[in-house]
């Protein structure tokens, strides 16, 4: 029992920064953060489209399937880089819908013209007041919203190979009936 | 060396320049009083151990401005945390709320000093019996009285106590 009592305080550090180190161990970034929205419905807006009068994205208008949102902007390098993989999956039947964040129309339709579009809609944030409805706090970001509207995960950051592969493309499957 | 002190003095008067931008500012001082105290609580997503009274970051900026907006709409300055935390989570504010998640984290190191001192008061008491000298043994006193009665001088004479 003594014995016990005296390796408590060692054993206690150790538990301690296992559980401290874990999260690092599992390669978790501790700059991203959790999106408060998860489980909740898409926030109400209504944005204008690139073109002066063209079509925008609406929250009303949402695709009653499972879909991605992507916040990009054309000033922002990680989204330059993700857009060839946001086209191979609005390739293989994913909706990609974008929403082009504190960018002028014709800068990002600069960007399209350039790199390709892979979104089925876009509407445009000038001002950044949805991306901030949204909790965004950097660009890129890419919201997982489910058939009801429901948003079902959030991912910051530039959508690499494998995050596409193991994270959205799973998800997006099991959401599908 | 005039012109150090002179420096010097400068250096102390100026105060940490805020990020707010004069476009930014109020035109009611009081409302403006409450966006900067409010601003002051609040974390910039964006570089994360910085307010956003502080943040040069354009989230930082877009953020100074819905606090203003809201005060001016009229809320609270409850109701204009509670907006944020409704976007941004609780970690947007700088100083963690006390909900049952973060006892731990703001009792935890109350209750750790707790049991340090539990731990230090039970060994004190316990090592101070076995501190008592044990007693000369007969052969130890004999000794001891041989070694006084030497020669009945005192090796210390002559030194004050």
């Amino acid at each position: 029992m003594r014995r016990l009592l005296a390796v408590l305080p060692f054993l206690i550090a150790v538990a301690l920064v296992v559980s401290l180190a874990w999260p690092i161990i599992q390669g978790r970034d501790p700059q991203e953060l959790p999106s408060v929205l998860l489980d909740k419905p898409v926030p109400e807006f209504d944005l204008p489209g690139l073109a002066l009068g063209g079509a925008g994205l609406a929250t009303a208008e949402l695709p009653n399937k499972p879909h991605l949102i992507n916040i990009f902007a054309s000033w922002c390098a990680p989204c330059r880089a993700e857009i060839p993989r946001l086209q191979a999956l609005a390739a293989d039947g994913v909706t990609v819908l974008g929403i082009a964040y504190k960018d002028r129309p014709e800068d990002t339709q600069r960007f399209l013209d350039s790199l390709g579009n892979p979104y089925g809609r876009i509407g445009v944030d000038r001002d950044g007041r949805i991306g901030i409805e949204l909790g965004v706090y950097g660009v890129p970001e890419t919201y997982v919203v489910d058939a009801q509207g429901i948003i079902r995960h959030r991912h910051v950051g530039e959508v690499t190979d494998r995050v596409a592969k193991r994270t959205l493309v799973p998800l997006l499957r099991e959401l599908s009936p | 060396m005039i012109r150090m002190i002179l420096l010097a003095g400068l250096i102390l008067v100026a105060g940490p320049a805020a990020a707010v931008q004069p476009d930014e500012v109020l035109s009611d001082p009081g409302l403006e009083q409450r966006a900067r105290s409010l601003s002051a609580g609040v974390r910039c997503l964006v570089c994360q151990n910085q307010s956003i009274d502080d943040s040069n970051a354009e989230l930082a900026r877009d953020l100074r401005l819905v606090v203003r907006e809201r005060l001016v709409a009229g809320d609270s300055d409850q109701q204009v945390l509670d907006f944020l935390v409704a976007r941004y989570g609780a970690f947007v504010l700088l100083e963690p709320p006390k909900t049952p998640s973060t006892w731990l984290l703001w009792y935890g190191p109350l209750i750790l000093l707790g049991l340090g001192g539990v731990a230090a008061v039970t060994l004190f008491l316990r090592r101070r019996p076995t501190a008592a000298p044990a007693p000369l043994t007969d052969a130890e006193r004999a000794r001891l009285d041989a070694l006084l009665d030497d020669d009945g001088t005192d090796d210390n004479a002559g030194r004050s106590a």
